[in-house]
């Protein structure tokens, strides 16, 4: 059984489309779709240990949220500020890789800022008053007050141990209400999109999804199909490089550096592009007689990182997964590092500073710049035009990185490598998927402002994508229209369908709808109280509504001239008839009264006559069923 | 036919006569077709049917069959066309068999004309016979050509194809006989089959159903496109078939241009512009057609008024512009085609004239931005246009190819400026795709070699010495590339430079002060075998123009390193052939151009390289190795003439050095070896190319006459035993060290001619003959017992 229901809303809490914080209330649960830190305001920084907080202010109470559905590990790096800060006592969902390279993530962040000794903290400067002469960017820099510092090692163990950790197509029941099921989305280890449905809606969560082979599980698009609505977020940042043209470009520029006696330096995340683009070098390195150039790895997570990668076979493509039969380490980064080619190490200091050979390639955190063993090599090799760094990681403006270490001398080669889906193959896939609705952040609808002519780099889609801006709250375009309900077998016993149509029944129901964890079940109303019993059960009767005498349902049609006939031949004259927009007036003019007939409704209007208006609804009711 | 075909014939026919015999299979019925059309040729069908009743017999018993196999009947059909294609045999077999074969009483009236090939066989059968009037005729009285007609919608291409075919054939068939020597007679008088097919087309053409019209275009297409007699024109002209407009070809064609959509009217645009005698006022629309689509971008795209666009005057043709806006597939199809089609008319003498080249040039750079995302479009079309180009590597490949093609009318200063910069940006960009680049490559490649042809001007042209500084680091990136295909059409677009420019100052100091020689060594060591064959070319062009990566040593900052271990290495190591063929080329050509390395001890170089490839598993290597040979025979002998090396003719100079002291070279070389052990080369093109070596090396001792006894020597008879094992297939053994004398001998004792003539029919010339085919046709049902033995 099915009836109508009520509107689905989301809450947009992130103006990154990269980094995406959305809030989903969906029949009674409220679901936080991926809680992403946006660090873009480090570069508005000296390269020093300052982070930001996820601006999760302005959300009226992070403790109703239910539950928390995380799509990849760059999406959840938030996550400690919401669990530990907000009053948060639900769940948050995510697979297992994700949650074991979210945890490096974190852990190299919170090591970063926390070896580095701190000075003062200054917080004058947020006030107000004093923010307005800063100079710009900080100056239109937007809620400074609630910036916050970088979470602690014990927050991040707290957070990550309320995670319940999911497979690629579970199912998840979250109080009978909805079912929420993690899909591969291709794009890193353990990345997902997110199904969400109820018996009636499904609503997909698409985040950060890539059509490319490289390594993860390939993305499953086949169950995204039939939804009301799709939220597509996390798409490429770089629409306009492909990343096989930008892999080369890396190859090729590493190569004449290192070559000409050069080091090169690439700032990078210890986990995801990183794999790949190892597995390129160890293809390349000797076809361009570079074997004998060293790799360094350089990150506080660095050896669990690679570790961690051959050991997530289910999560990896097909052809890495039939590695593991062989068996056989599915990343080549096993044989580079068994062959010494490639080396890492926690930090520049201790076993690095011996072995440490140039010219090298060194694969470091934080993109940024602003932290991290990083800063160090900017230092060191800034001076030399011989050196070269190159920014694979998309996530930060490689010009404002590296503003501060300005005037540089060395090298500097901007290919980042985006696998994230691309405008072309977004049209694909929703050709493919079909979704009713597409819900996107705003900056998806209209070109980059940077190339405004480009209207191919816009979400195309009929109908016409929904967007969202930070701290909007969006009502879903889908109305929930139906509820699914049990009838007992008793209840259903007792009814009588009568046909009302060839093949169309319909039956009368009088029942008790008993709702619990969002089932609900038609259970057979009470019987009367006896009034025989003499004593008066009153707590009985106390649950349940009064029974009233059912009035008959009416069904049919009022034949306006026939009508007007039999009134005629009940003595009333003066009658005259006009046509309006929805059906017609009877006016019976002598007594001053009007019947207002409609395609769903009659009225009778008539002055305080009440006999009068009995003997109308009575010659009404004749033309009309009764069941 | 010779004797042994036409004792194995009869059992053939029994075979193919017989329904429970396994029919051979189609490839056989093919190839005997091929060889009985050949025998007809060249002998007399009609005694050939006489003297091998068996045919007679088997055509005549194979329609009346009930359970005739399909193949079989098609075949007797086709093989009695070919035989009723000589006049004489055609009324031999006309009261008869042929009505038995074609007529309504034949397999037209059978259910095995439900089979596809049948009825092919029918149409070929017919085709082959109609080839004299009394042949026209029979088509007459049998109402074979009413059969054609409907043949024309058969469910199966082939035949509706062939029938449409046959239909063009008949037709001048008929009329052909009668316009020699006449006036064209006018429709009326044409003879009943060519007014009946003539009517059968008007019908057609005023059919409402499509597929007729279609078939009546196609039958007229292929007559005059086939067909250039004076009838055709009467039938262009005056027949009703397309008389009843008062239009002659060139208004038709105008107005045919005009309706078209831009994609039919393309090819013919194009084809009114390849016609010679053409009126002008048609060349200017078909020229206008095809400048159309690229009118539009322009037009989509230009910022500042005043530049000339392509069609200034005319107004804008919306069907164009719908069409480039419709869909991407539209778009990108219709500036594909334009282009090429520009590309294949540019170098016409006939192209029309004054040639656009200024606002073509701007359009082909403007769809270049287009495609890059760099072109800022000026209307709502220009933003659609660089939607859907953004990044459309077919519309890049064909656009690079025509600013390529462009390049030989060059252009303003300013313009040219902005060709090379475009062509810079798509050699820079990270996302061009292999092929996009090694199209921009051949584009650069050619206007540079335009800018240095500029009048008045010596050495690489002043646009080009602006370039190059900023081609190498580019090129540099290219070597580089972890995409083999890049790194193989940088080294040839590498190799071309230097080939062209290799002795220019400015060149040789832009190349000289870039990693690029040192790059390209590099790759000799490349992964990919196309990549080192490449390298190997580049490299060995850099070395001879001096140019090859120099070790600096304080010692001889002059020295170039040789490269000659390198190469040899790669010769006799190199697991691919493509790096062995580059090396034996670049070895050919440091040969021919006297190279320092080769000069230095010409001897030991040629007794080194022959000796490596003559053990090389690729015969390409091998006949490269003849072909280094060749070269170093007429340094020492003189030249070979152009076209016939073995021709006998009186030395016009004398050689370099006596005889007797070059045939000691050619010994101590182990010339003679390599050459007589290439003669019985399990690859023919090298026994070919030895032969044709050794006929050479013969006339041009012969008329030194012979100051030793030919044969007398046992030396030579120790060669010759030598040979006769390597004929046999024992490679083994060597010939050790040999006397010239054995060698002229051995060389005079060789029948080559005889050799040359073996070589040249062919290894297959024993399995292809008729005899072979025979047999192989009884042996697959077993007739042949005495070849069961040795069925493999």
């Amino acid at each position: 059984m099915k009836i109508k229901k009520r509107f689905c809303h989301s809450y947009c809490l992130s103006g990154h489309p990269t980094l995406p914080c959305n809030v989903l209330k969906f029949k009674s649960t409220t679901i936080m779709l991926d809680c992403g830190l946006d660090m873009t305001s480090t570069l508005n920084f000296l390269p020093l240990p300052l982070v930001q907080s996820s601006r999760l202010s302005n959300l009226p109470d992070l403790s109703t949220v239910d539950v928390i559905l995380i799509s990849n590990y760059h999406c959840m790096m938030a996550l400690p500020y919401i669990t530990e800060h907000t009053g948060f006592s639900g769940t948050v969902y995510a697979t297992e890789p994700t949650v074991q390279i979210g945890r490096l993530l974190m852990e190299e962040l919170v090591n970063f800022i926390e070896r580095v000794p701190k000075a003062q903290s200054a917080s004058l400067w947020k006030n107000k008053d004093i923010q307005r002469l800063l100079p710009s960017p900080l100056k239109d820099a937007v809620e400074v007050s609630t910036w916050r510092r970088c979470y602690t090692m014990q927050e991040v163990n707290s957070a990550l141990s309320k995670i319940q950790l999911v497979g690629y197509s579970q199912k998840i029941e979250l109080f009978g209400a909805v079912q929420v099921t993690p899909l591969s989305s291709g794009y890193a280890l353990g990345s997902s999109n997110w199904i969400i449905q109820s018996h009636y809606e499904k609503v997909s969560y698409v985040s950060g999804s890539s059509l490319l082979t490289t390594h993860p599980q390939p993305m499953d698009q086949a169950s995204l199909k039939n939804s009301d609505v799709l939220v597509l977020t996390g798409l490429t940042q770089i629409p306009t490089a492909n990343p096989d043209g930008m892999v080369g470009e890396f190859c090729s520029n590493l190569a004449l550096t290192v070559r000409n006696g050069g080091n090169v330096l690439v700032p990078c995340y210890p986990s995801g592009v990183i794999y790949d683009l190892l597995e390129c070098l160890y293809q390349y390195i000797d076809s361009a007689g570079l074997s004998s150039v060293p790799l360094y790895f350089i990150s506080p997570v660095a050896n669990s990182s690679l570790e961690f990668s051959q050991i997530f076979a289910e999560w990896l493509c097909h052809n890495k997964q039939s590695k593991v039969y062989l068996p056989e380490p599915p990343f080549p980064h096993a044989e580079l590092i068994q062959t010494n080619k490639l080396k890492h190490y926690p930090s520049i200091h201790g076993d690095f500073s011996n072995d440490f050979r140039q010219p090298c390639v060194v694969f470091t955190g934080h993109p940024s710049l602003r932290f991290g063993d990083v800063v160090h090599f900017m230092e060191l090799w800034g001076k030399s035009s011989l050196n070269t760094v190159i920014f694979t990681e998309p996530d930060f403006s490689y010009l404002e990185a590296l503003a501060p270490y300005q005037p540089l001398a060395m090298k500097c080669i901007y290919c980042p490598i985006d696998t994230r889906l691309n405008f072309i193959q977004v049209s694909k896939l929703l050709k493919e998927v079909q979704p009713l609705h597409v819900v996107c952040p705003e900056q998806y609808t209209q070109p980059p402002p940077a190339q405004s002519h480009r209207t191919d780099l816009v979400i195309d889609c009929q109908p016409p994508a929904t967007s969202y801006r930070r701290a909007e709250v969006l009502t879903l375009p889908f109305k929930r229209r139906y509820e699914r309900i049990e009838i007992m077998p008793e209840l259903a016993d007792s009814l009588v369908p009568m046909e009302i149509k060839p093949g169309i029944s319909l039956a009368t129901v009088s029942a008790v709808l008993h709702t619990k964890d969002n089932k609900h079940v038609l259970q057979p109303p009470p019987r009367p109280a006896q009034p025989t019993s003499g004593k008066k059960r009153k707590r009985v009767s106390d649950d349940v509504p009064d029974c009233k005498v059912l009035k008959p349902l009416l069904s049919g049609s009022i034949p306006v001239e026939q009508f007007v006939q039999t009134l005629e031949k009940h003595g009333f004259s003066d009658i005259k008839v006009e046509d309006t927009a929805k059906g017609h007036i009877v006016l019976l003019q002598e007594a001053e009264t009007l019947i207002q007939i409609e395609e769903d409704s009659t009225h009778i209007i008539c002055d305080n006559d009440e006999m009068l208006r009995v003997r109308l609804r009575d010659l009404v009711l004749k033309f009309l069923q009764k069941f | 036919m010779d004797h042994e075909c036409a004792r194995l014939l009869p059992a053939v026919c029994a075979v193919l006569a017989d329904p429970r015999q396994p029919v051979a299979d189609d490839t056989c019925l093919e190839k005997l077709l091929d060889w009985f059309k050949t025998v007809t040729e060249a002998e007399s069908s009609l005694l050939l049917l006489q003297e091998n009743p068996c045919l007679l017999e088997l055509l005549s018993h194979v329609p009346t069959l009930q359970d005739v196999s399909a193949g079989v009947l098609s075949f007797s059909l086709r093989l009695a066309g070919i035989f009723a294609a000589q006049e004489d045999c055609f009324q031999y077999l006309q009261v008869e068999l042929l009505p038995g074969l074609f007529g309504a009483a034949g397999p037209l009236s059978r259910a095995v004309w439900a089979v596809p090939t049948v009825r092919s066989g029918w149409i070929q059968g017919l085709r082959s016979l109609a080839q004299h009037p009394s042949a026209l005729h029979f088509l007459a009285d049998h109402g074979a050509v009413d059969t054609v007609f409907s043949l024309q919608g058969d469910a199966s291409l082939f035949v509706a194809s062939a029938a449409g075919q046959l239909l063009v054939h008949i037709l001048a068939l008929s009329m052909g006989g009668r316009a020699e020597g006449h006036t064209c007679p006018q429709g009326d008088d044409w003879p009943t089959c060519a007014q009946k097919i003539v009517g059968h087309i008007e019908e057609s053409l005023c059919s409402t159903d499509t597929s007729r019209v279609t078939q009546a275009l196609n039958v007229l297409t292929t007559t005059f496109g086939r067909c250039q007699s004076p009838w055709t024109e009467v039938l262009w002209e005056h027949s009703p078939v397309l008389g009843s407009s008062d239009l002659g070809p060139w208004e038709m064609t105008a107005q045919a241009l005009s309706r078209l959509g831009p994609t039919q009217a393309g090819p013919l645009a194009l084809g009114v512009l390849k016609l010679h005698l053409c009126p002008q006022a048609l060349r200017t629309q078909a020229f206008g057609v095809l400048l159309q689509p690229l009118a539009c971008v322009l037009k989509a795209t230009t910022q500042a008024p005043g530049l000339p666009g392509l069609l200034d005057g005319t107004s804008e043709d919306s069907v164009v512009a719908d069409a480039l806006l419709s869909s991407k597939s539209s778009c990108v199809g219709l500036l594909c085609r334009t282009l090429a089609h520009l590309e294949e008319l540019q170098p016409l003498p006939q192209h029309p004239s004054p040639w656009p080249q200024v606002p073509l040039l701007r359009a082909v750079v403007t769809i270049l931005r287009l495609c890059d995302g760099s072109a800022v479009p000026a209307s709502s079309v220009g933003g659609c246009l660089c939607g859907t180009l953004a990044g459309c590597v077919r519309v890049q490949r064909a656009a690079l190819d025509f600013l390529g093609t462009l390049s030989q009318g060059m252009g303003p200063q300013e313009q040219v400026t902005q060709v090379f910069a475009i062509l810079l940006e798509y050699l820079e960009r990270p996302d061009s795709s292999p092929m996009v680049l090694k199209k921009a490559f051949q584009a650069t490649l050619r206007w540079l070699l335009s800018s240095a042809r500029t009048p008045g001007c010596s050495g690489l042209g002043p646009h080009a010495v602006l370039f190059l500084p900023e081609l190498f680091p580019v090129l540099q990136k290219r070597l580089c590339s972890p995409c083999w295909e890049v790194r193989d059409s940088a080294l040839e677009f590498l190799t071309q430079l230097s080939r062209h420019w290799g002795g220019q100052a400015d060149f040789r100091h832009v190349l000289l002060e870039s990693e690029v020689p040192e790059l390209t060594q590099q790759l000799l060591q490349d992964p990919e075998s196309y990549v080192r064959a490449s390298a190997v070319t580049a490299m060995g062009e850099l070395s001879s123009r001096g140019l090859h990566a120099t070790p600096t040593s304080p010692e001889q900052p002059e020295a170039q390193q040789s490269l000659l271990p390198e190469f040899l290495h790669i010769l006799s190591a190199d697991s691919e052939g493509f790096p062995r063929r580059a090396v034996m080329q670049v070895f050919t050509e440091w040969l021919r151009g006297g190279h320092a390395d080769v000069a230095r001890d010409t001897e030991r170089f040629m007794a080194t390289v022959l000796q490596v490839v003559s053990r090389d598993l690729d015969w390409e290597v091998r006949a490269q190795g003849l072909e280094l040979a060749l070269v170093f025979l007429g340094q020492t002998l003189g030249q070979p003439g152009p076209h016939c090396p073995y021709t006998v003719t009186l030395p016009k100079a004398a050689p370099p050095s006596p005889l007797t002291e070059v045939l000691g070279a050619l010994c101590r070389v182990r010339l003679f070896e390599f050459a007589f052990r290439a003669l019985f080369d399990c690859d023919r093109p090298v026994a070919q190319k030895s032969c044709d070596l050794l006929l050479f090396l013969r006339d041009k001792t012969a008329p030194y006459g012979s100051p030793w006894e030919a044969g007398g020597s046992p030396d030579s008879a120790s060669v010759e035993a030598a040979l006769q094992r390597w004929q046999a297939g024992e490679q083994g053994q060597p010939l050790g060290d040999l006397e010239p004398e054995a060698m002229l001998a051995t060389l005079r004792s060789i029948d080559l001619e005889g050799l040359r003539g073996t070589l040249a029919q062919g290894s297959d010339h024993v399995e292809k003959s008729p005899q072979s085919l025979l047999r192989d046709m009884l042996a697959t049902v077993g007739i042949l017992q005495e070849n069961q033995a040795d069925c493999y």
